[in-house]
């Protein structure tokens, strides 16, 4: 077996250093502090490699609304398969593959594709074009979710298909942005943080400056990480540092990727494309300027001007909390369905599904019921 | 079924947790009998003194040629395997029947035929009987293969779940995951690298001189769909031993860990199409890992772990950076994340 290294991944996962480094960590910090991180990837990378138990009584991490499947509420999930069941035959409907699973008010995505409807997994919206280009006599229909990250890339085939001039290609824009829902969360005042792990890939796009004014406002620190243990460490040593000094500024520890100014170019790309609107957050509700609408320059390609008939109610379990879970006031195992009516295989909630949701990380990697006896007992 | 409705989805072909479901809910209630009930990889059954292993396999892959074979040469190789993990050496027979959408080209046909023939030559393999049936267009994905295989048992080889023993080593006869990346690399067009090759091999030599020597092998497995993890689950349930695996002892290859890591998903699911997980004596363990290092599919092998009495019914990693988790049973679906 050759011991060569994974460029960008073994470096980042060296065993020594981070046993160092939390050593460090720990040492430094004199009172426990509550940090919630907002994208989904480091909630699995914490649970996955074992992060929470390693800073456990030092560090207590919790998940936020960062996990893009889990944001998507009923209404856009039942819209479309409503748009399945109205249009079968006629349309194709092309999505990225966590919101399969993701159940609706009375069905799933992955339910509709069994009994017949044309639901394709691609991995990038050019794939979807493809199609477009192939299947003149369908409709393909994008499912758009995800935050700043995925918009530039949606933005660009967008852009493709007009240069194209596709007519059977249309967009479902359920996209979201990431500061204004940290600024709604916040305002709640339902969670006692001392800062905040900010997301990589989002901050990749947008840059620091977006966040610094909001963290301003209610006093918190916030550190952009990358997404290996080393990167999540170092963020949390910088993080401890801000909040022992009360400078409550936005850092870039993953600066191989992410720069204050952000991606100029995507960020213009994504702005020829969408404007900002008003958006529906599951756990949130709806908030001012927080998601991203065709503009009308695109109104042919806008799914939800062009199939303007459908009509859904969307209806919440009431069991379900992971409106709760995504605000961070509770824990996943807080949750009475979870591990019980909701797990992995037949999910209840959203963030039971996604490979990214909090619920799924608890349930998939970390020893919950160790938790659930420490809190009953404090 | 518990499910939000009672219909057969992707998943439960995945072989992952929603496969066992079925065939503990459906199939197995139906059909039970003694030897079904082992669910091996083939059946053995006991003949007039003698032990013949048994099995089929129907081969759907897309696409139905990748980097490392084609669906001709899996179907062979996959019935072979089968055969092996009970200890099917002896003279393998196989049979097999074709489910072809009409429009495909003959010279795909005579392509996946000239690759089976390969296969069955090399292993001295006969195919004994066919079938043919033609479908209408899009009733069917291009080309299905079934193949059923049937094989003696040598004397005294008796390989199975029933006999793992707390103690035993778990060994793994190469990289993992290796065709489970061709596949999907191919599926997706990535063009990350060209050797995200499939492993796709018939393991009977190597079984072979795993039984020829005296290791006290206890059980073997091919970890194809859900990959070793699901394999490792399967065999935690049905135990109930516990099982601890060591990450930084599972061999992954560079190329398959960094599509792994770009698409978000966890190696220990993909699938393998030439590799063995052994279970012997903790005792034998090197020996039997410098005998699989002698078989040219084998010279990545390691030790991965053992069974235990600790954990019941689980399977629990010891990860690269020394924390303990779960490793879950595969949902069935790799689906690859959103950023």
């Amino acid at each position: 077996m050759n011991e060569e290294k994974l460029r960008f991944i073994d470096e980042y996962r060296n065993k020594e250093i981070l046993l160092k480094l939390i050593k460090k960590l720990k040492r430094e910090i004199d009172n426990p502090i509550k940090i919630m991180e907002v994208c989904g990837t480091h909630t699995i990378s914490i649970s996955k490699f074992g992060i929470r138990r390693l800073l456990k009584g030092k560090v207590d991490l919790t998940s936020g609304p960062g996990c893009p499947v889990c944001v998507t509420p009923n209404e856009d999930i039942d819209w479309i398969i409503e748009l399945c069941r109205k249009f079968k035959d006629k349309i194709c409907l092309t999505v990225f593959g966590d919101i399969m699973r993701v159940p609706g008010s009375n069905s799933s995505l992955f339910i509709e594709k069994a009994k017949g409807a044309d639901i394709r997994v691609v991995y990038s919206p050019i794939e979807a074009i493809e199609i477009a280009k192939k299947r003149k006599d369908l409709k393909i229909v994008f499912f758009g979710i995800g935050f700043e990250t995925t918009a530039p890339s949606i933005a660009i085939s967008l852009i493709e298909a007009k240069k194209l001039k596709l007519e059977n290609f249309y967009l479902y824009s359920a996209h979201k942005l990431i500061p204004p829902a940290l600024d709604a969360l916040l305002s709640l005042g339902e969670i006692k943080l001392n800062g905040f792990i900010l997301p990589g890939h989002v901050s990749t796009i947008i840059g620091s400056n977006p966040y610094k004014p909001i963290l301003k406002k209610y006093g918190l620190a916030g550190v952009i990480a990358g997404f290996e243990p080393l990167d999540i460490i170092q963020a949390l040593l910088i993080l401890n540092e801000l909040i022992k000094n009360k400078n409550y500024d936005v850092k870039i520890q993953y600066s191989r990727s992410v720069k204050p100014e952000g991606n100029e170019k995507a960020k213009k790309i994504m702005n020829n494309v969408f404007k900002e609107c008003n958006s529906i957050w599951r756990g949130l509700g709806e908030i001012p300027n927080s998601g991203l609408e065709l503009r009308e320059e695109y109104n042919d390609m806008n799914a939800k001007l062009h199939f303007d008939n459908i009509n859904v109610s969307p209806k919440e379990n009431p069991a379900c909390k992971c409106g709760e879970v995504l605000r961070g006031i509770i824990y996943p195992f807080e949750c009475p369905l979870f591990a019980k009516a909701c797990t992995p295989n037949s999910p209840i909630g959203p963030c039971m599904v996604s490979s990214e949701g909090a619920c799924a990380a608890w349930y998939t990697y970390e020893d919950w019921k160790k938790y659930k006896k420490m809190m009953k007992n404090e | 079924m518990n499910n939000i409705e009672n219909i057969i989805r992707l998943a439960h072909g995945g072989g992952g947790k929603l496969t066992l479901q079925l065939i503990k809910e459906i199939f197995l209630p139906a059909f039970k009998n003694s030897i079904l009930e082992k669910l091996e990889d083939s059946a053995r059954i006991n003949f007039n003194g003698k032990n013949i292993a048994f099995t089929i396999d129907a081969y759907t892959v897309n696409p139905i040629f990748f980097p490392g074979g084609d669906i001709g040469k899996l179907a062979i190789t996959g019935t072979i395997n089968d055969l092996a993990m009970q200890g099917g050496i002896i003279d393998p027979f196989i049979s097999a029947a074709f489910i072809i959408e009409e429009g495909f080209e003959i010279e795909n046909l005579e392509k996946i035929v000239k690759s089976m023939k390969e296969e069955c030559l090399k292993n001295n393999v006969k195919i004994v009987a066919g079938d043919t049936k033609v479908v209408e267009k899009g009733l069917a994905d291009k080309i299905y293969i079934i193949t059923a295989g049937i094989s003696f048992i040598p004397e005294k080889v008796d390989l199975g779940v029933h006999r793992i023993k707390e103690g035993d080593a778990i060994i793994v006869s190469g990289t993992i995951g290796d065709h489970g990346a061709a596949i999907l690399s191919t599926r997706y067009d990535f063009k990350l690298s060209n050797s995200l090759i499939s492993d796709c091999a018939s393991l009977k030599d190597l079984v072979k001189s795993l039984l020829e020597n005296d290791l006290e092998i206890h059980c073997l497995r091919d970890p194809t769909r859900g990959g070793l993890g699901t394999i490792l689950n399967e065999i935690a349930l049905k135990t109930n031993f516990g099982i601890i695996i060591d990450e930084s002892k599972i061999p992954i290859k560079n190329d398959v860990r960094a599509l792994c890591e770009i698409l978000g998903i966890d190696p220990l699911y993909l699938a393998c199409e030439g590799r063995i997980v052994c279970f012997s004596s903790w005792k034998k363990r090197n020996d039997v890992l410098s005998i699989i290092k002698e078989n040219p599919l084998g010279e990545n092998a390691m030790l991965i772990g053992r069974v235990t009495s600790k954990f019941s019914n689980k399977v629990i990693m010891k990860t690269t950076l020394g924390v303990k988790r779960i490793v879950s049973m595969f949902l069935g679906e790799n689906l690859p994340r959103i950023c």
